[in-house]
Formats: C-alpha cells, sequence, structure tokens
C-alpha cells in the first residue's frame, strides 16, 4: 500500500511542477529520456543481470517497437490509435524476440553477444532500406501522445510487472540459470524455456520503450539504434547493478542528470562523462546497487530511528 | 521390479570409453552403492542417467507406477521432473542465493500458477507461494538449516552445503535419488550422522537411492547392494560382503597380486 502512495506522490508532485511551469520543456525532454532508459535497462537487466545471458540486441528491438508504433499512429492519429501503436509495437518485438532467441540461446557468453549484436544490425539495415520506413531519410511528424501522464503510466507499469516477475517462481527459475545453468537443469528447470521466456518479456519492453520514443520525439530514423544504443542501454544496466531493477532506475536517472548537466561544457563533455563512468566503475565494480533493491521500508525504518532517536535526546534532556 | 535399468550402455569420450558395456538393474526401495577406483566411470554413469550426456549406445529406462520410461535424449531437466534427481560431486548450489532459494527453485516444477499471476501477483501467487515456503522449511528441517534459511549458500560450511544439496535434491520431488559422493570431505562423525539421515530420508521419503561413495564405511553399512566399476567397465556385483571378497574388486583397489604378476 505504501509503495503505491509513494508512487502517486511522485507522479503528482512532477505534474504539478509541469503544471506551473517549473519544469521546463527542455527538461520534460529529460524526463522522457530517463523514462524511456529505466523501461530499456529494467528490462535488459531481465535478460542480462538476471537470466544472465548477454545481449546487445536492446536497440534492434527497440527500433521495431518504435516504427511499428509510428507507422500506426501515423495512420491513426488518435488516442485508441496510440494504445494500439504501442501495443502492436512490443508485440512485434516480443515476436522477433521468440524468432531470434530460439536458436541464438543455445549459445553462450560472447557468442550469444555477436549473435545478438549482429541481429540487431540486421534490423536496422531492413528499416534502412524498407519503403514503409522511409529508408535513410527516416520518418517525420509522428503524432505526439506522450506526455508525463503516459510516460509515468508505461514506466511504472514496466518496472512493477519485471519487479512482481523476478519475485516470481518464474523469476527464480531464470535466476537460477544465471547462477549454474547445469544445476538448474538437473533440478527440473527448462532452460531453454526460460531463457527465452525472458528474451520474449525483454524483447516487448524494449519495444515499448522504442514506441514512447517515437511518440514523443516525432523523429525516427534507422541510425538511432546503432549498436551504441545498445551499448548505452548495457552501460546503464551495469553500472546501476546487474540484477538490481532498483540500480538500473538509479543509474539511468543519474546517467540522464550528469549527461543533461554536463550540456554546459559542449567540448569536453563526452570526456567527463567517460570519466565518471569509469571512477563509480573502479570504486563500484559490482555497480551502484550491486544485486540488491532498494525498497521503501528502508527510508521509513530511516526515518523511524531518527525519531526515536530525537524522542530519547528529548527525554534524556528532561 | 526394477525401477531402473540399464541395459549395455557406452558413452566414450575421443576414443577412450568412459563407460563401456555397463548393465544394471536397481529394484524401488533399494539402497544401492557405486564403486570403484579413481576415473573408474562412476560420476560419467550418473551424467549418462541423468541426461547430462547422451550414451553412445545402449538403453536406459526409468519405470514409474508401472510405466516404463525411456530415457535416453531426454533432456535434463525433463528427466528430473519425471523423478530422477541427483546431486553434485563437485557441490554445485546457487551459491550467491539464499538457501531458501536454493530449495525454492527446486520446487520450481511444482507450482500452479502461470505467467500472468507472476506478472500481476494474483491471489493464486499468494496462495501457492505460502505453501511453497512451508514445504521448504519443512525440507530444511531435516538438516537443521531452517535457521539458516537466509543465508546465502556460499557462506554454509562445507558439510552444510553438501547437506543442502541433497535437500535441493528432495526438493524435486524424486522417487530415484543419485548421491555422488554425499560425505567427501565429511569427518567420521559427520559421516556417521549422514548414514542415519540417508537412512531416514529413504523411509520417510519412500525413495530408492543410488550413491557414489570413496567412504567404505558408509557404503558397507548402508547399502544393500553393490555395484563396481574399473576401467568404465563393470567388475562386480552383489552384497556388501560378496563385493568385499571379491578378488577383480582387490586387485582394482590395491592392485594385482605380486605372485601373479
Amino acid at each position: 500500500m505504501r509503495k503505491f502512495i509513494a508512487i502517486g506522490l511522485v507522479y503528482a508532485i512532477v505534474q504539478i511542477l509541469i503544471m506551473t511551469n517549473l519544469i521546463s520543456g527542455y527538461f520534460q525532454a529529460t524526463l522522457v529520456t530517463i523514462g524511456i532508459n529505466i523501461i530499456l535497462a529494467v528490462s535488459l537487466n531481465l535478460i542480462t543481470g538476471f537470466t544472465g545471458q548477454f545481449s546487445l540486441g536492446h536497440a534492434g528491438f527497440m527500433s521495431v517497437g518504435a516504427y511499428v508504433c509510428a507507422i500506426v499512429t501515423m495512420r491513426m492519429p488518435t488516442i485508441p490509435g496510440f494504445i494500439l501503436g504501442v501495443a502492436l509495437g512490443a508485440v512485434a518485438a516480443a515476436i522477433l524476440g521468440f524468432l531470434v532467441g530460439l536458436p541464438t540461446l543455445r549459445l553462450r557468453g560472447d557468442y550469444l553477444a555477436i549473435a545478438t549484436l549482429g541481429m540487431s544490425e540486421i534490423i536496422r539495415i531492413i528499416f534502412l532500406n524498407l519503403e514503409v520506413t522511409n529508408g535513410a531519410a527516416g520518418l517525420i511528424g509522428i503524432p505526439q501522445f506522450i506526455n508525463w501522464t503516459w510516460l509515468f503510466i508505461f514506466t511504472v507499469g514496466t518496472v512493477l510487472l519485471l519487479s512482481n516477475f523476478v519475485k516470481s517462481a518464474h523469476g527464480r527459475a531464470c535466476i537460477s540459470i544465471r547462477e549454474d545453468e547445469i544445476a538448474a537443469e538437473a533440478m527440473g528447470i527448462d532452460t531453454i524455456r526460460y531463457k527465452v521466456i525472458a528474451f520474449i518479456i525483454g524483447a516487448a519492453c524494449a519495444g515499448i520503450a522504442g514506441a514512447i520514443y517515437a511518440s514523443y520525439f516525432h523523429y525516427l530514423e534507422p541510425n538511432l539504434f546503432g549498436f551504441l544504443k545498445s551499448v548505452d542501454v548495457l552501460v546503464i544496466v551495469v553500472l546501476g547493478g546487474l540484477g538490481s531493477l532498483s540500480g538500473s532506475m538509479l543509474a539511468a536517472i543519474l546517467l540522464a542528470l550528469i549527461s543533461t548537466y554536463l550540456q554546459s561544457f559542449p567540448e569536453i563533455r563526452m570526456v567527463l562523462y567517460s570519466l565518471i563512468l569509469i571512477i563509480i566503475m573502479i570504486f563500484r565494480p559490482q555497480g551502484l546497487m550491486g544485486s540488491r533493491e532498494i525498497s521503501l521500508s528502508v527510508f521509513s525504518k530511516l526515518g523511524r530511528n531518527k525519531l526515536w532517536d530525537r524522542f530519547k535526546s528529548q527525554k534524556g534532556g528532561q | 521390479m526394477p525401477i531402473l535399468s540399464v541395459e549395455r550402455v557406452t558413452k566414450a569420450f575421443g576414443g577412450l570409453a568412459a563407460v563401456s558395456n555397463v548393465s544394471l538393474d536397481i529394484i524401488e526401495g533399494e539402497l544401492v552403492g557405486l564403486i570403484g577406483p579413481n576415473g573408474a566411470g562412476k560420476t560419467t554413469l550418473f551424467n549418462l542417467l541423468t541426461g547430462i550426456y547422451v550414451p553412445d549406445s545402449g538403453t536406459i529406462n526409468l519405470s514409474i507406477d508401472k510405466q516404463v520410461i525411456p530415457l535416453n535424449g531426454i533432456r535434463p531437466h525433463s528427466i528430473c521432473q519425471k523423478g530422477l534427481a541427483r546431486t553434485f560431486q563437485n557441490i554445485r548450489l546457487f551459491k550467491d542465493l539464499t538457501v531458501l532459494e536454493n530449495v525454492l527453485i527446486a520446487m520450481n516444477q511444482n507450482i500452479n500458477y502461470g505467467l500472468l499471476t507472476s506478472f500481476l501477483h494474483l491471489p493464486a501467487y499468494k496462495r501457492e507461494e505460502e505453501k511453497l515456503l512451508h514445504e521448504s522449511i519443512e525440507l530444511l528441517r531435516i538438516f537443521d538449516l531452517d535457521k539458516k534459511k537466509d543465508e546465502l549458500a556460499r557462506n554454509l560450511s562445507y558439510g552444510e552445503q553438501r547437506h543442502l544439496e541433497i535437500i535441493r535434491a528432495l526438493a524435486t520431488n524424486p522417487k530415484l535419488l543419485l548421491l555422488d559422493e554425499p560425505a567427501a570431505g565429511m569427518n567420521p562423525a559427520e559421516t556417521a550422522n549422514l548414514m542415519d539421515i540417508i537412512g531416514w530420508i529413504r523411509e520417510k521419503f519412500d525413495l530408492t537411492i543410488l550413491l557414489i561413495e570413496h567412504d567404505m564405511t558408509l557404503v558397507m553399512n548402508i547399502c544393500e547392494r553393490i555395484y563396481v566399476l574399473d576401467h568404465g567397465m563393470l567388475i562386480a556385483s552383489g552384497t556388501p560382503d560378496e563385493v568385499r571378497t571379491n578378488k577383480r574388486v582387490i586387485e582394482a583397489y590395491l592392485g594385482e597380486d605380486i605372485n601373479n604378476a
């Protein structure tokens, strides 16, 4: 219950800040980037952090969601059209995840990374050559539906669903694959099935992130979804901690804020950004959160202890 | 009626026959030992039985509830679900997960809720998870590990890790349990305790047990029958007394008599 009150509070505060113009249009774009990156990072974390499958294909899944949503909403520029676009984008990405996952998930480690990287490049090249995606010129004038409310619904929804999933028996099955695939298989876990499931769920979420991107930034071109986009997501996941959803969220927010702040130093922006990453990785090689999660009870415990201390010191003073 | 029957199974790695032409039968309810010098092919045989390796030739049949299930070419998880569980010689716990999580994962096949329930935590989730939690803790009590349920498996002592491996295998609800050197690295007191518990588990869970062991007191004391492997071949079988006095077994372990050489 407390969880939902906290979520509602975050939504209300930001909504009020937007309505009173305390959050500028520029910062709103940062908010959308944060939301998209959170969805991408938590879903890649399911594949890489929880199930232990090293994937470099997230940009590919994202681009499928983005293009499908863009094409649907350009033909149906209404709210139902937008919802349909996001749903179809997620479904298309999930189907792709299944088709790619089934053959490639027999590979392990580096080999899987290379296979998924190749898949992602193939998708990019296909979009570059299709007529319906307008090739290299890209799609312009995609209707904008994403606002703070929609962004919040999709981001929080994805995080909640995934955090429920990893706490379930199916989630534990995925985690056991990361821990020891042979032991998991010997304990009755169908490892191939669960790897494919994790891949499909991760791909569907990446599709949603892509759909949000298309529906906020008006414009899509295939080169937005290159290899570097996948690496960006991987950086967030590793920085936040493999196997920590709250770590992914924290890292997505932190990196977006750092990157926004560094806009004031355009010449050395990427140098500083990389330096920060290197420093964090030296001092927290397991990522900001390791594999732990932040929960609300931590905050309430902190608060309670402080109150209790104050109460005691007051009593002592009397 | 044998619960497990292995017929003329062979497995070669390159030119080396790790297991050649091995046939054995295990009757329901028996406690059978599998012994042999290092490199005799005992663990390879376990890996063949549990589907980690596929035999080059021969058949392996599991009979449960009067149903004969051929195990050749079936994937390990499926063999486990049919009622054949194992422990590993080189402990393969999920080391970075808690003791409880290790057991819960092994119970995965018993869960009765689908993906949708796990996403939304529908009422069935809570009901089923509570049931699993309850059953897991019951199992952990066998080796007094219920107090350590929230510790990481890697922080358990060596003996406790071996115990947890057995509990994890039991959690898959097996009919036939394969134990790969359950007493390895234990002191005599711990081994004696383990022997009691193996006997007790067998009664309580109505199990058939096949175990590999180097500790001869354990094998001779609790096994009803023993199979002896050497260089991948079955060289003897019978009751502990028969095996103890078998000439080929003595040769395999101690080398040939000087006079015969």
